[in-house]
């Protein structure tokens, strides 16, 4: 990995400014910032710049680029612009960023004349003009910025409406100036929309302005160093093309595999089905502008698809996503394989998924992809999506219009190649410990609600109480088990429950189940060494199993096979029965630490 | 209390200035050390306000003459 990749791994972190701070520092003691693409960046403002360069510097890792900054000295913005040799014309910028205060300009005359007004704001958007058509003279692109309205008001809510007052002046400001844009080449930067969002009373302060005429809040220069890298990395062509979604707990609420059609939220009648809506509606909206839609969720493939074709409160439907993967394959090596079928880069996907070990286990593979991190309350999940800039663009045009269109196949599915993660290195990086006991009481009521609500990862599915768990557990003839995991990621709970029946010479499995967020963790290798020390301690000969299918364990109809059991016979209701002999079975090299207590002796 | 101040005033400015040299004393002033420019001397007091939480008025960033009196500063407000 080159040290820009180290940089970019670095800047994806949530960074305050002295974090910033260093990681520029770092990234300039580097002789190489390759692969990030390097940009010359100039910064133009009415008031000081210079606290921008090192936030932006780190800023710029996380879109890719290796920015070069440089900041006009304060109090010089028309002698930089209009002098052919000055510092920034001698800099050969890529781009310049204009930032120009509201307090650089002179205001409105008089309050309550509309033709003052025009004639300031006449007077504004020229001055502004000349410096931007000097600038372009440089060869550098030109980023104008629109004008955060100045926080105080004068009457109060009759501001909006008084012409001359600081509200009405920054508005016909940003009229203008967005009006002059359309016959240039020169890219908006809205400064007066993101100082909206963060709120006003955030964005101004005083103190900073009066001691070292910083133009607008310290707290909120890692957002604006952050708005400034993802239009230059729009410029360099970094924008994202493709938004991967999650289904289960992502696009509706809980798993359709365990909670069927009926039981998962998705629409009208409840907070949290509105919420997964809000996010359904947010992905539609992105695709009519252009961006490509893809699935990738651990399900099986018709389970997964039934929702979009008939749930009836579903906004997505299957031919609003290009790719759609519904597998037991890693997340990772189904991002490669949809980035390769609609023929874009993996650095062209967004991830969005709410189970944090999927989340790292992408960064992890493919630090390319963007991904983004969701907090637990789904009504968040829009928000975080839209406003994270992945697809932030310069222009809109009939070809993005048409884009969707293009990649309209139903939800096709995209070939797996080979495994794209080390997922060694990942699994061991989980910190994974599992704890394993027999059944106890206190354990009990979550070991009969996952009997009777698990059906995915289920080989029998066979349903008992809580009474007949009771007396499974007194009961000293059986062996069961309980498994718990934790990760770095923390308590994953009760994630297994196995109940062994003597049956002769051998133990028969009766129930054997496993919850589907633990899957590919190499969970079931650990509970069958389990069942094997113990059966081996008993002195049992053989243990055998048995797959019951249902409509929804298909799952694991390869179970046992897959675990190295051989096959005794196949049932025609395609009921498969397996044995595996005790005497020398090896135990597994496992990812994880493994605790367990005994049970006691009868 | 002055001391646990001291302590982690110091974590701030190695940080902040990227030098793990720095030992804060009561006479510690911004030509002692290196980089302790009017930009960083911003960057400091953010930081300083951010970690113990308060604010300062403009006139008090401005007057500060060494670490004591940052440090006095503190303990008026903390």
């Amino acid at each position: 990995m080159g040290n820009g990749d180290d940089a970019r791994q670095l800047s994806t972190h949530a960074l305050d400014l002295t974090q910033l701070g260093q990681l520029a520092r770092s990234m300039r003691r580097l002789t190489s910032l390759a692969p990030l693409t390097p940009f010359k960046l100039a910064i133009l403002g009415s008031a000081t710049v210079d606290f921008l360069i090192e936030p932006l510097v780190a800023s710029g890792a996380r879109y890719g680029l290796a920015l070069e900054v440089f900041g006009s000295p304060f109090g010089q913005v028309m002698q930089q612009a209009l002098d052919p040799h000055s510092d920034v014309m001698r800099f050969d910028a890529n781009a310049v960023l204009l930032y120009l205060d509201y307090r650089f300009f002179k205001p409105p005359q008089e309050i309550g004349n509309p033709s003052s007004l025009q004639a300031a704001v006449d007077e504004a958007i020229e001055q502004t003009n000349s410096l931007r058509q000097s600038l372009r003279q440089s060869g550098a692109t030109v980023i104008v910025t629109t004008m955060p309205p100045p926080p105080l008001p004068l009457f109060g809510h009759l501001d909006a409406r008084v012409a001359g007052t600081g509200r009405a002046f920054a508005e016909s400001y940003n009229t203008a100036l967005i009006r002059s844009l359309s016959h240039t080449s020169d890219i908006l930067l809205d400064a007066a929309a993101l100082a909206a969002t963060v709120g006003l009373a955030t964005w101004h302060d005083a103190p900073q302005w009066l001691v070292a005429k910083i133009p607008f809040s310290m707290d909120c220069v890692p957002l604006f160093a952050d708005h400034v890298s993802r239009i230059v990395a729009s410029m360099m062509g970094k924008a994202r093309k493709c938004l991967v979604l999650d289904l289960d707990n992502t696009l509706w609420g809980g798993v359709i595999g365990d909670d069927g059609l009926e039981g998962i939220e998705i629409g009208n009648g409840s907070a949290t089905g509105e919420a997964h809506l809000e996010l359904q509606r947010a992905a539609l909206a992105l695709r009519q502008r252009g961006i490509v839609l893809a699935v990738s969720s651990k399900n099986n493939d018709d389970v997964a698809r039934k929702p979009f074709r008939e749930h009836p409160d579903m906004l997505l439907r299957e031919e609003h996503i290009a790719v759609f993967q519904a597998n037991w394959q890693d997340k990772a090596t189904n991002l490669v394989a949809i980035a390769k079928s609609l023929n874009i880069g993996v650095d062209a996907l967004v991830f969005l998924d709410d189970n944090p070990a999927e989340r790292a286990l992408v960064r992890q593979a493919l630090p390319q992809v963007a991904v983004c991190e969701l907090p637990k309350d789904p009504a968040l999940y829009p928000e975080v999506l839209m406003q994270a800039g992945y697809f932030e663009a310069l222009a809109f045009s009939e070809e993005d219009r048409l884009r969707a269109g293009q990649y309209q196949s139903n939800g096709a599915r995209a070939a797996l190649e080979q495994a794209a993660a080390d997922l060694s290195t990942y699994l061991h990086s989980l910190q994974m410990v599992i704890a394993f006991s027999p059944f106890d009481v206190i354990g009990q009521a979550r070991i009969a609600q996952l009997i009777n609500k698990s059906n995915q990862f289920n080989l029998t599915t066979r349903r008992y109480s809580e009474t007949d768990i009771e007396s499974i557990r007194n009961d000293p003839a059986l062996f069961t088990l309980q498994a718990r995991l934790t990760d770095r990621f923390g308590d994953n709970g009760m994630i297994s429950v196995v109940i062994c029946r003597p049956e002769g010479q051998h133990w028969s499995i009766d129930t054997w189940l496993m919850s589907c967020r633990v899957l590919k963790r190499h969970v079931e290798l650990a509970v069958l060494d389990q069942i094997m020390a113990a059966a081996s301690e008993k002195e049992v000969r053989e243990v055998r199993g048995r797959y019951l299918p249902t409509e929804k364990n298909d799952l694991v109809r390869n179970h046992y096979e897959e675990l190295g059991f051989t096959q005794i016979c196949a049932h025609e209701d395609g009921t498969t029965e397996w044995r595996m002999n005790v005497a020398g079975y090896q135990a597994h090299d496992l990812p994880m630490v493994i605790k367990t207590s005994l049970r006691k002796a009868p | 209390m002055s001391e646990a101040i001291y302590l982690q005033l110091n974590q701030i400015f190695r940080d902040v200035l990227d030098n793990d040299d720095i030992n804060l004393t009561a006479d510690t002033t911004a030509a002692d050390v290196q980089g302790w420019d009017s930009l960083a001397h911003i960057n400091l007091m953010l930081a300083v306000e951010r970690h113990f939480k308060v604010r300062f008025a403009t006139t008090e960033i401005g007057s500060l003459s060494n670490v004591a009196e940052l440090v006095s500063l503190l303990e008026a407000q903390i």
